[in-house]
């Protein structure tokens, strides 16, 4: 059985439903994130977006996240929910949930789960704007490139 | 052997399919089977150094050799990082 906490789905996100699975009774703060599809990017009007992943991979890249913040914030539940598919403008691609006892870790763990996925989580987006289409790429998809974990822990401080 | 090669995003539209089967040598690594792709697909070598890989699910580097039936995936470079990369201080 799949871990409820970290999904790629072609369905909707909730962000309640996502809160869900991290939300416990010793929790006193509960903090989100959700990525939302943008209508104008680089000076380009943005009709919609495309979203595809690598999903067993990608679910795999949120288990690992969720490792490495622990390793930073441990008492902090994390879950990931990434939306794949045609995502029309105002539509949620993301939704984090990061839970804990004190607010401060669950800001800072919410924070670097975001930064994180966009280093290393095989998604990839496609966005067709007025005139054209274009594949958006960044970084190279390296788990194991220690500068970019430290760029990303950097910002949650 | 033989290795089934998945591809995605710009890749796969480069390719025209998601995946491609590939019998290689034995003693063949990830790099191997990209340079199959390079010989075959205009484009491709555009992506050697930006490009990143799995085996079998799993995040892999170019040097890891692969076995009969082994699954492949060629990663292009992900969307959200670039901001991060310019950041960077002299990274790649």
């Amino acid at each position: 059985m799949s871990d409820p906490r970290f999904r790629v789905t072609s369905d909707p996100l909730d962000v309640t439903a996502v809160s869900a699975t991290v939300s416990s009774a010793d929790c006193g703060a509960v903090t989100t994130f959700v990525g939302l599809v943008r209508n104008e990017n680089g000076g380009r009007r943005v009709l919609w977006l495309e979203y595809e992943a690598y999903e067993p991979l990608a679910v795999k890249s949120f288990i690992r996240i969720d490792e490495e913040a622990g390793e930073r914030w441990p008492s902090v539940g994390l879950a990931i929910h990434h939306r794949i598919g045609r995502l029309e403008i105002g539509e949620a691609s993301v939704v984090i949930a990061a839970t804990s006892p004190h607010r401060a870790e669950a800001f800072a763990a919410c924070r670097y789960a975001i930064e994180r996925i966009k280093q290393i989580a095989p998604i990839w987006k496609h966005e067709h704007f007025e005139g054209g289409e274009i594949w958006i790429e960044g970084a190279t998809a390296d788990p194991m490139d220690e500068d970019a974990r430290r760029m990303a822990f950097a910002q949650c401080t | 052997m033989h290795v089934t090669i998945r591809l995605f995003a710009r890749l796969r539209e480069m390719a025209g399919a998601s995946e491609v089967q590939r019998t290689l040598a034995d003693g063949s690594s990830v790099r191997t089977a990209w340079e199959s792709l390079v010989g075959e697909f205009p484009g491709f070598d555009d992506y050697s150094r930006a490009v990143s890989c799995a085996v079998n699910e799993e995040y892999a580097r170019m040097t890891t050799p692969l076995s009969d039936g082994d699954e492949v995936a060629f990663l292009p470079p992900v969307s959200g990082g670039s901001l991060e990369r310019e950041k960077g201080k002299g990274k790649r």
